[in-house]
This record gives structure tokens, sequence and C-alpha cells, in this order.
């Protein structure tokens, strides 16, 4: 028999023995101890299916767009014009366009531009828009005032039209007019979503007390506010990137956005989509479409997938 | 009470309003809620003044005006003499190592985002003067075993403790400055009633040791008599009685603190029948209109026409100016009566 002063009693025991499981918990994650909401979310992305096939998409086309004479070995900007609208064959899967150039490797050689486009303005969009709706969540009254109705006249503007607008009166070539014509008009969405979320997480007692241990603004937005609030503006981006894929074709197909000799899925099927061209060839129109639709489907997929892990309504 | 020399918190005729507008571009003022209304206290050194009343009394708001999370509309906050309702910039940083305050909810008061080690190492980061920087893990160990927290929990997220134990850790986060007041804003009313009494248990302790002063809200009875020296019964935004524990619980004179106490349940079957419990009619009025002369009258049975006309000053009544018996404490009521409810 010990001492009875040094047994200590159960329920202390109990503790410290569930203290020592957390302990070792922490070293090696433990299955059943609840995790953070990103950790969760990625426990629960892991098992969507939907998830992982948008995923493993996504990392395919950063890939091909990065290094695309990984999987196609040709040249795209050599054309052979007596081989123009030839079909499908055996060398050549997706056959020849009307400047006789190879359809498989300006696909391809595409994605760059199309991928490109969409994360330069998606980056933008992003920090623009949190800027801002950051900004007027949380300082609020006349900034709030202010800067919400600078979101509304931009909301207002067509996002088409506008840059149909911009795009025709300037006259530089390359990716980043279009890049920023698309943040431009693009960064309203993700303004008020960030300011809902900041207004939110400004209400928060953890907020309160970092402001009465005298924290000031950029320690309250930076270490308290923005962690908090991250989660539906990166969820929005994502979704976003995928439109902004289309839009880029929408605007090279009305002759607005990227300019041949830039390859791009939108300049192909502009240049495919002549009515007698497409009954004659229609393979010229159909790869550059799917392969669009297939990365613009991608993109949504994966933030839809996203949203619904981090947000806690749904579990 | 003995003479407990200067307090170290003076509040006086504190109010605050929040007004209410019209119009989204030209706004216009068409009312005020009226949250808090002429409140004055002392707190002394290592006291604990409880304050009790029921939900919208604006027993929170008087928390976050001690500790200046909002701008009173009139009165004055003095500590050690000094205006602190006033004051911002690093003048306010450097009051504010002197007062802290731990939060209701121990569910949102710490950031999810944050380990534990960095919610109680935050206060040092802000004022990098108050631990020097080599030093800090080794303090922020020392107040999470003083806390009665395992110090290797140093790297955990909030989301892996208990409630009792992140209150815990909301009182860490208090004590890390070393303050001399914390000002407690239903520190207890989250939690489980065991788990109430560890953390009430932990507070008494902290302040034998290092000697705090507590203002301590909460809408307990028993648990502020527990913890409380003095107590303040506050009722639409006002004090309505003020006194020690036993003054308070023993001899209410105010009609409102009286309903209170005849509402706290009674363990023991057998005293129940011989018991009086006074059942008020109606509802608390709106703060936004609150009734003219003493704002309890629209629900007490002692009100006469005075009441509509006369604010009934806190003060002690005049006859019990020279009683020796517990009534002898502040009440603001025209027809202030020692009462015993509790024990009756």
């Amino acid at each position: 028999m010990s001492d009875a002063t040094s047994a200590p009693p159960p329920m202390e025991a109990e503790e410290e023995n569930a203290a020592k499981g957390l302990t070792a918990g922490t070293s090696s994650p433990d299955k059943d101890a609840p995790r953070g909401l990103w950790s969760d979310a990625w426990h629960d992305l892991r098992r969507n299916p939907i998830f992982v096939v948008s995923a493993l998409l996504i990392v395919f086309l950063v890939v091909i767009a990065l290094w695309p004479s990984l999987i196609a070995t040709r040249d795209p900007q050599r054309c052979d014009l007596a081989r123009s609208l030839q079909g499908p064959s055996a060398g050549h899967w997706f056959g020849f366009d009307t400047q006789g150039c190879d359809v498989y490797t300006r696909t391809v050689y595409g994605a760059r531009a199309s991928i490109a486009v969409g994360l330069c303005a998606t980056v933008g969009v992003a920090l623009v828009g949190a800027v801002v709706g950051g900004l007027a969540g949380f300082f609020g009254g006349f900034w709030d005032t202010l800067l919400s109705r600078l979101t509304d006249v931009f909301f207002g503007i067509p996002v088409v039209l506008g840059a149909i607008v911009f795009l025709s009166m300037i006259s530089l070539s390359g990716i980043w007019p279009v890049v920023l014509v698309i943040a431009a008009l693009s960064w309203p969405q993700v303004a008020r979503i960030a300011r809902g979320a900041v207004m939110t997480a400004k209400q928060h007692d953890y907020v309160q007390a970092a402001r009465a241990l005298g924290a000031g603004n950029a320690r309250l937005l930076l270490r308290h506010i923005m962690p908090n609030a991250v989660a539906p503006v990166i969820v929005m981006a994502t979704i976003m990137l995928g439109t902004f894929i289309a839009l880029e074709a929408t605007l090279s197909y009305l002759g607005v956005g990227l300019r041949p000799p830039t390859v791009s899925w939108g300049v192909d099927i502009s240049a495919a989509s002549d009515g007698m061209q497409f009954r004659n060839a229609p393979h010229i129109l159909l790869y550059p479409a799917a392969a669009l639709s297939l990365t613009v489907l991608a993109f949504i997929m994966l933030g839809d997938a996203v949203r619904d892990a981090i947000d806690p309504k749904l579990r | 009470m003995a003479d407990r020399g200067e307090p170290i918190l003076r509040v006086r005729n504190l109010v605050k309003h929040f007004p209410l507008t019209r119009g989204i571009l030209f706004k216009s003022q068409i009312g005020a809620v009226q949250a808090v209304d002429d409140v004055s206290f002392d707190l002394y050194e290592g006291e604990t003044l409880g304050i009790v009343g029921e939900s919208g009394c604006g027993k929170s708001t008087v928390a976050k005006l001690l500790m200046n999370l909002e701008q009173p509309t009139s009165g004055e906050i003095f500590y050690k003499g000094e205006d602190i309702s006033k004051l911002s910039g690093r003048a306010l940083k450097a009051v504010r190592r002197n007062i802290q305050m731990v939060f209701q909810d121990p569910y949102t008061s710490l950031n999810p985002r944050m380990t534990v080690g960095d919610i109680i190492g935050e206060p040092f980061a802000i004022h990098p003067d108050a631990a020097p920087k080599g030093s800090r893990d080794k303090r922020v160990r020392e107040l999470l075993d003083l806390v009665g927290l395992n110090p290797e929990y140093i790297n955990r997220y909030p989301h892996q403790f208990s409630g009792g134990q992140r209150q815990r850790i909301g009182i860490a986060r208090g004590l890390a400055l070393n303050p001399e007041i914390i000002v407690c804003d239903e520190p207890v009313s989250a939690l489980d009633v065991s788990v109430q009494a560890q953390v009430i248990n932990l507070m008494e302790r902290l302040q034998n040791e290092l000697n705090l002063a507590y203002v301590f809200i909460a809408h307990d009875l028993s648990i502020v008599r527990h913890i409380s020296d003095r107590v303040g019964v506050m009722y639409l935004g006002k004090l309505a009685e003020v006194g020690t524990d036993a003054q308070i619980y023993d001899h209410p004179t105010h009609p409102y603190t009286q309903a209170l106490l005849s509402a706290v349940p009674q363990p023991d079957p057998e005293g129940r029948d011989t018991r009086e419990r006074i059942i008020l009619a109606g509802d608390v009025p709106s703060p936004a209109n609150p009734p003219s002369g003493c704002r309890f009258r629209t629900r007490c049975w002692k009100a006469q026409d005075i009441c509509a006309e006369e604010v009934p000053l806190l003060a002690v009544p005049e006859r019990y100016k020279d009683s020796d018996t517990g009534a002898k404490h502040e009440s603001a009521c025209h027809f202030a009566e020692d009462k015993d409810i509790v024990h009756a």
C-alpha cells in the first residue's frame, strides 16, 4: 500500500492519461481528435471523388501548361497549308486546321495562355477584392459606405461589354491587357464576400479580447480577422478561375482578347467557327472547345468541393 | 467594513446611449437605447464587486465601457485618479496593462487559428516590454501552470480543450500582463455547474495570490454571493442597490432585489411553502423608451405617484441612516424597506 497522499484521485489520473494520449496525438495525428477547419476540410476532400478527379485534372493541365512539349513534340507555329483541314489521322489524332497546323499541338499549347490568364486574373481579383472588401468591413461607417458604393458601381458594369470597350480601345498584345481588364471588372464579387466575412469575424470575442489587450488595427486584421475570413474568398476565387478561363476564350472569340500568334483555345475556336468550315471539318472546333469546357469544369468542380468541405453548415 | 483607502477604480455617472438612426445617406437620430444610464460605483484593491441583473440590463455594456471597448456617452472612469474613458493611443495602451477582461463564451473568445502559446503570448507581443523576448515561452508555461493547465499544452489549438479548460486559457491571457483589475463578463455562465465551481475556485485562488480586484458580472445570484465582497444590482441600465453581499442578500431594501432573491431556488422542500414568492407583473420595458422617474415603477407593487415623477437617487435610505443593521446601504427606491427574503 502506498501513501494515500501520493496516489492521485481517480479523476485526476484519468485526466492525466487523457493528457498523455493527447500529447502523443500531436506527434502522430490522432484519428478521432478534433481538427482545425483546414485539416477537417482536407479530411473530407480526400474522400470526395469530385475533388480527386478535378484536382488530378488540374494538376495535369498545369503540368502541360508549364511543359507542353512533354506530350506534344511538334511546333505549334509550324504549319503546312497543303494539309489544311485534313481530318484526324494516325500521326495526327486531332487533324489539321485551316492553316494546316496540327490541332492536337495547338490545343496542348493553348492551355498555357488560358491557365495563365485565369490564374493571374484570379490573383488580381482576390487581392483587390479582399483589400477593398476587408477594409470596408473592418472600418465600417464612412469607409464602408464609400467602398461599398464604389463596389456597386463596378458591379453594375457588364463584364463582357466593359471588356470589349476597354480592350478595343487599347492596342497592346499579350495576356496582360486581358488579365487587367478581367481583374478590374470582376473584383466586386470577391469584395462583397470579403466584406461579409470580415464583418462576421470582427464580431467574435477574440477580436474584442485582442483589442482589450491593446492590439492595433494591423494586428487585429492580419492575425485575427484575416485567417478567419479568408476561406470564403478562396472558394469564390477557385470558382471564378474557371469562369475567367471561359471569359478569356469569349473575349478572344470576339476578337478583342488574345490575338494570333498567341496560341489559345479562344483564338482557335474563333478561327474555327466559320459555319462552312464546321460542316466540312468539325474537329478543328470540337477539340479546343472540349479542352476549354473540361478545364472550366475542373476548376468549378474544385471550387464547389472546397466550398462544401469548409462550410461547417453542410457537415 | 474597514476603510480600504482610495478605490483603484471610480466610476462616476457613466452613461451609454446607442443612437437609433433612420435613413441610409442622411441619417437622423430618432431615439437612443439607454443601455447604461448614470451608473456610479467604486472598486477597491483586491476586492470583488459583483454586478447582477437580468438579460439586457446593461451589465455587459458596463464591462465594455470599463475596458474602453465602447466610448461612454458621458461620465468618467477613474483609474487611480486618472480618467481613462477619454484616453487613446499610447496612454490607453499603457492603462490596458492594468485592466484586463475575461469573456463570457470560452468558445468564441479564443482565436481558433492560434495555438494556446500564441494566445497567451499575444499580450507580450503587444506589450514587448512586459516580458523580454527570450523569457516569453517560459512565462506562458508559468501562466498555464498558474491556471491549472499542463504547460505541455502550449502548442495545442483551442478546439482541443473543453469549455472549462478554454476558460482557464482565457483567464491566463487576462493575467499575462499582471493587471490589478479583471473585468469578468459572465465568466462561468457558459459552463457546466461542476466546471463553474472549478473556475470560480481558481479565480478566488488567483485573487488571493495576486491581489486582483474583480468586477464580476453575472446573472447567477448564488455565484455572485459566493465570490463577491460587494454586490450591485442593475435594472434597465441603472444600479438599483449596492451593498456588501450580506447587506444585499440578508437585508435587501429595493423591491427589485427582493423579487430577484425570491426567485432563487430553495433546495429545502420544508421551507418552500413558508417562503414568499414575489412574482413581478409584465416585462422589462424597452431601454429605448424607459419609464419616467423610477425605472422599476411599472412592475413595482409599491409604486405611487412620486415614483413616476422623481428619479430615486442611489443613496442610503433616510430611515436606515442611523440603523446599525444590514439595511444601511445604498438603495435607489423612494420606499426602501428592509425585508428578509432568503431566510423568511
